[in-house]
């Protein structure tokens, strides 16, 4: 470091970013992410604290302040296996952790300015990681284990227990891997080649991933078993959307998040008719809830295309569960946010199809026992707004196919797996479960954190076995 | 990648392909399905198991050329591959004993309707199957119904082959002779589901259908295939697709299937523009 180099410590490092006019022309990524300028001096704003309370906000407890120490150094190589020696998927997280209520919230940096930008230097570092760094691999230790469904907490604790020793072999129903990261999370947000250089690496721990293989269906766990396989674990998510049960629900028009997000995302309808699947260019559209998927699914219809775009959310902005940055984004894409508003029908015209969704207007009461306000209808504040496409984005649960085909495994009253809260074993002997199907609807680095802390109880199981 | 094995064009517009897919051949039931994606570019279609090979590991589908995909499926080859077959899906027909069961394959219904029908027989109930077809050159598989059926009737709309009318005729007909029904299992084009239901009703004959709504994923993800069965919202995918005839809402499946009828044309018009053969079955609604 040069001796006259000034470190501030007080401001962040911006970000560069697609300019909003640009961007909601394309389905390019947002953010262009630091070079390596741009790193090094962002990573030497740490302090490199004694008690680093970084690391107790991270699920998987990444060494923060060594790798970033790593970064200011130039050390980029050095940096990345840092990084993987605790998360296998970093390219990911450096860009859709929600690291403000995560890493970045403990930060002591943070008490007095900005918290360092934690999850975008990650980020550079895998970005940055030219030959793909390898761990070298024990012998195979002569078992197998079978992992349902292919998103993080699958790739986590296949990745995990192949550094182990295990022969693992992955069950994925779709026909791409990567759960939600392919088929929810869009292009702009997480680049679809990102997840695939991830989905490599695991791969190449010796990993073997077998698509359209419906667990349940095409192979039961108790056949897994049979197979020679030692143990099982589920990471199978939380896919099932729901529904407002209000009328008009099954007009043409209508969509779930994961239907919009899937058409577009995995199936390329943005690219139609070059791809064969298609999705509704909408003019007007209304989408439904406040979380990460409703603002992916407002800003994935701006780029179809669409002239407004609402967001309907029934409380306000600051109870939104959505990550900051992508409510940012959100507004300045022009999307245009209808606070303390709920849906209560949606019109159709004579042919079946949307023409408007009528809303209720709502007003905050007391805090319910999740600590946000709980809204309350204003009477008779009824208004109709004018779309021809609705996204319901009101959350999902558990696919209960693996459930139905299982004997024996135990679910709570959402339909997630009763596991045991230190080894995720499930009702069933051998059994383990992680990520969404326990959590329901999370983070990818909660599935991340839950997945490897039952690649370490699998291992333990299989050898109190021997 | 999954090896097309043999193809067989058995009747206008309609092709037997036997696929190689050991793991989907294994567990097939009857009324299952595959979700299948020719290519990279490929869109997900759901098509029925109509039969399997277990030692061969060959599942059987039969495709109507109806539009884009299907059409580009049936200029395929033996030989050929496709890229995604995944399945099975759905849930398998519910089986009864000691029955007489009317099977109605309506159309490319008989390829769904086939393997129920053989199962039922199988498994020692009276069999009475019902083809239907406009007319002639759309009948295909008569042999193997005739197999998997104590008796069989046949109805064309132009009256070319069997008796002339609907399957629904053909079932009063049943139903008016005095045998006693237990059930009717109807598949087939959706306004001819709606109507063997609407003709059964009034003997309170239990009537199952198998619907045909717009598909994704076909694992319970997207909700696509969502339709109204008894007032209440269900997946097809997962809760069926077969549902209670009596309960299904099918002005709201027949309006649904029509989601995409622009972009259906518009990807029809760029494939046979591109060189793209399809002899597609002249008949939109
Ligand atoms: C649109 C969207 C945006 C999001 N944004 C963020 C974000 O910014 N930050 C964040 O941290 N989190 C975000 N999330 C949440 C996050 O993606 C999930 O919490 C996370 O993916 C859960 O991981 P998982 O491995 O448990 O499940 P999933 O990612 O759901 O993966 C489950 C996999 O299992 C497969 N599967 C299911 N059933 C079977 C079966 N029977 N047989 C075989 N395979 C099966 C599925 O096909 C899927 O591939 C978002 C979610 C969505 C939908
Ligand atoms: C459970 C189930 C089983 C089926 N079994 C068979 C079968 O064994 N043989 C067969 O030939 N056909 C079967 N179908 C219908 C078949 O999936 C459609 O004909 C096919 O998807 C049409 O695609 P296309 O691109 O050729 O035509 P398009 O021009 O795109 O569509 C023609 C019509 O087919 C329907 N359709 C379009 N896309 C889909 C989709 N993704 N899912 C379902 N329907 C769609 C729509 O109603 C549309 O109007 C089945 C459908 C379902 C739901
Ligand atoms: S994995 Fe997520 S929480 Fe952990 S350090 Fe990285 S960005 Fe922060
Ligand atoms: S808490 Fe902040 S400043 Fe301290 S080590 Fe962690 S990242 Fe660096
Ligand atoms: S096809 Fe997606 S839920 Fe049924
Ligand atoms: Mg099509």
């Amino acid at each position: 470091m040069p001796a006259d180099e000034v470190i501030d410590r007080r401001k962040h490092v911006p970000v560069r970013e697609q300019e909003p006019s640009e961007r909601v022309g394309n389905f390019d990524e947002v953010s262009y992410g630091y070079n390596e300028e741009e790193a090094m001096k962002e990573a030497k704003r740490c302090l490199n604290c004694k008690t680093p309370l970084c690391i107790d906000g991270c699920p998987v407890g990444v060494d923060i302040p060594k790798f970033v120490t790593e970064i200011a150094k130039g050390e980029f190589d050095e940096a990345i296996k840092t990084i993987k020696d605790k998360n296998n998927l970093p390219a990911i997280c450096g860009r859709v952790c929600p690291q403000e209520s995560q890493c970045e919230k403990l930060c002591t940096l943070g008490m007095k300015w900005k918290p360092l930008f934690i999850g975008k230097l990650e980020r550079f570092a895998a970005d940055h990681e030219k030959s793909d760094v390898k761990p070298e691999l024990p012998e195979w230790n002569g078992k197998k284990v079978a992992v349902v469904g292919s998103g993080p907490a699958g790739l986590t604790a296949a990745a995990d227990l192949a550094k182990m020793g295990y022969k693992v072999v992955i069950f994925e129903a779709l026909h791409t891997p990567g759960g939600v990261l392919i088929y929810g999370i869009p292009e702009f947000r997480l680049p679809k080649s990102i997840v695939e250089k991830e989905v490599e690496y695991v791969k190449s721990l010796g990993v073997e991933i077998r698509l359209n293989e419906i667990v349940g269906r095409t192979i039961t766990i108790d056949e897994m078993f049979g197979q020679g396989f030692s143990a099982v674990f589920i990471g199978s998510g939380a896919g099932l959307p729901s529904f407002m049960r209000i009328p008009g629900e099954n007009l043409n028009g209508v969509y779930s998040a994961n239907e919009y997000l899937t058409r577009v995302n995995l199936m390329k309808a943005y690219q139609f008719p070059e791809f064969d699947t298609p999705v509704k260019k909408s003019k007007n559209i209304a989408v439904i809830g406040g979380g990460n998927v409703a603002m992916d699914a407002a800003r994935t219809a701006k780029r179809m295309g669409a002239d407004h775009v609402y967001l309907i959310y029934r409380r306000g902005e600051e109870e939104m569960p959505a990550r900051r940055e992508e409510t940012e984004h959100a507004k300045e894409e022009g999307i245009e946010f209808k606070l303390l508003m709920n849906p209560t029908r949606i019109i159709g015209d004579d042919n079946g199809w949307v023409k408007g969704i009528e809303c209720i207007h709502m007003r905050l009461c007391e805090p319910d026992e999740s600590g946000r306000c709980r809204p309350e209808p204003v009477q008779g504040s009824e208004e109709i707004l004018d779309v021809d496409t609705v996204v319901v984005a009101i959350g999902t649960s558990p696919n209960p196919l693996i459930v139905k085909t299982t004997p024996g495994l135990e679910t709570s009253k959402d339909g997630t797996l009763v596991v045991d809260g230190y080894t995720f074993m499930t009702s069933r002997e051998g059994v383990f479960a992680g990520g969404d199907i326990v959590s329901g609807a999370a983070t990818v680095i909660s599935a991340m954190g839950q997945a490897k802390e039952a690649a370490v109880a699998i291992d333990e199981y299989i050898k109190s076995k021997e | 990648m999954y090896r097309i094995i043999s193809k067989t064009e058995l009747a206008e517009y309609t092709v037997q392909f036997d696929i190689e897919a050991p793991e989907v051949a294994k567990k097939a039931r009857p009324g299952q399905f595959v979700v299948v994606r020719i290519d990279e570019k490929g869109e997900r279609i759901p098509l029925t198991i109509a039969d399997t090979d277990t030692g061969k590991g060959t599942v059987t589908i039969v495709v109507q050329s109806v539009g884009k995909t299907t059409g580009q499926l049936c200029s395929m080859e033996a030989g050929g591959t496709i890229r995604d077959f995944a399945g099975p899906l759905g849930n398998p027909t519910e089986m009864v004993e000691n029955s007489t069961v009317v099977c109605i394959g309506g159309g490319l219904g008989i390829a769904p309707v086939y393997p129920i029908a053989k199962e039922l027989k199988s498994r020692g109930n009276r069999v009475l199957s019902i083809m239907g077809a406009r007319s002639e050159p759309f009948l295909f598989w008569e042999d193997r119904m005739r197999k998997a059926s104590d008796e069989v009737y046949i109805a064309t709309d132009d009256g070319s082959k069997g008796k002339k009318g609907f399957v629904t005729d053909a079932l009063l007909d049943i139903i008016n002779s005095g045998v006693k029904v237990d059930r009717v299992i109807a598949i087939g084009p959706t306004i001819m589901m709606k109507n063997v239901a609407k003709t059964t009703k009034p003997y309170n004959i239990k009537t199952i259908v198998s619907l045909n709504p717009i598909m994704v994923d076909g694992t319970g993800m997207c909700g696509s295939c969502r339709v109204t069965v008894g007032g209440k919202m269900k997946f097809s995918c997962v809760d069926g697709p077969e549902f209670d005839g009596h309960e299904v809402d099918f002005d709201e499946l027949m309006a649904r299937q029509k989601f995409y009828r622009t972009e259906e044309k518009d990807a029809m018009d760029k494939y046979t523009h591109e060189g793209g053969e399809c002899k597609c079955l002249p008949t939109r609604s």
